[in-house]
């Protein structure tokens, strides 16, 4: 219990990746939320690259975090721009009445 | 070490109830705050576990750029009156528990996955790249991503860089009935272009209009 391992880490990666597909799944409201929730889950895969990192004294893991911090980077001002046109277009970012392609 | 286990729980029950808060907080602006004690205290595990350079760029990445670029849109789109809730949802809430299932089922998932995890016996250990002590974490980070890693490196630059003229391109907007100040055509304009001279004959002055 004391003796923090990387079990520990991976777990709470676990649990934050599971936190951002439940915000995924169950929102209905709002797409910033989901952007949001996309956020989380990579944050998620930084603790796992990380923590596997640090324990097996390797540092590609934090060479790769690098990289996925970009792509988050990228990822997220892509998709707020997005919403931004969208919204500008059609007024509304509800998840519910973004149905234009009837899916 | 009783004092990383303290800090580490204390970090970690902060990460994951304001991680709860994201995706549940009824107002968008709530959910960006606390994305933001997110990150803060996730950078904080990094630093505690031993990576600084990655922790502190976390910090000026996701806190100083991503989680304000989220502020600034939700401030104006105007969405903090569109209530984000999900439970009480009346349309949506035949997909809750489906949902739910799935992720219950993908945690557990990563729970057997994580328990029964075990490095593979027989690993070449020149595919590693040893992190000693010697030198600095950010040391150690620089020598390799500037050697092995210096093609991805640059084209993770070439990302930021579609990313930004795409954003630009996106929200770029060109609006109808601005009257622009031209200065190749003031500067061409010719005298006969503009001006046009009347013989007025006299006694009957001449139309204007015409």
């Amino acid at each position: 219990m004391l003796d923090i391992g990387i079990g520990h880490y991976l777990t709470l990666g676990a649990i934050i990746f599971t936190i951002g597909v439940v915000g995924i799944f169950l929102n209905r409201k709002n797409v910033i939320v989901i952007l949001m929730s996309i956020e989380l889950i990579l944050l998620a895969v930084n603790i796992n690259l990380v923590s596997f990192s640090i324990f097996l004294n390797d540092i590609s893991g934090q060479i790769f975090t690098l990289f996925i911090l970009t792509v988050a980077a990228a990822e997220a001002a892509i998709g707020l721009a997005i919403i931004v046109v969208y919204y500008r277009n059609s007024g509304t970012i509800r998840v519910e009445e973004i149905d234009n392609l009837k899916g | 070490m009783p004092a990383h286990a303290f800090f580490f729980y204390i970090f970690s029950l902060i990460a994951i109830v304001s991680a709860i808060m994201v995706t549940a907080s009824k107002n968008t602006v709530h959910s960006v705050f606390f994305l933001i004690l997110d990150f803060i205290s996730i950078s904080c595990l990094f630093i505690l576990i031993g990576a600084e350079f990655l922790g502190m760029i976390m910090l000026i990445v996701y806190v100083g750029a991503v989680a304000v670029l989220f502020l600034f849109v939700v401030m104006m789109l105007n969405v903090a009156q569109q209530k984000n809730q999900w439970f009480g949802a009346t349309s949506g809430s035949k997909h809750i528990p489906i949902g739910m299932i799935v992720s219950l089922i993908i945690f557990f998932e990563l729970i057997i996955v994580v328990g029964g995890w075990k490095l593979k016996p027989d690993l070449k250990s020149e595919f590693i790249n040893i992190y000693t002590n010697s030198v600095t974490n950010t040391h150690s980070i620089g020598n390799v991503l500037y050697t092995d890693y210096i093609h991805l490196f640059q084209l993770s630059g070439m990302i930021l860089l579609v990313a930004m003229i795409g954003a630009i391109v996106l929200t770029f907007r060109q609006r109808s009935g601005l009257k622009r100040q031209s200065y190749i055509r003031q500067i061409s304009r010719e005298k006969y272009d503009g001006v046009k001279l009347v013989d007025v004959k006299n006694k009957e002055g001449v139309k204007i209009d015409a």
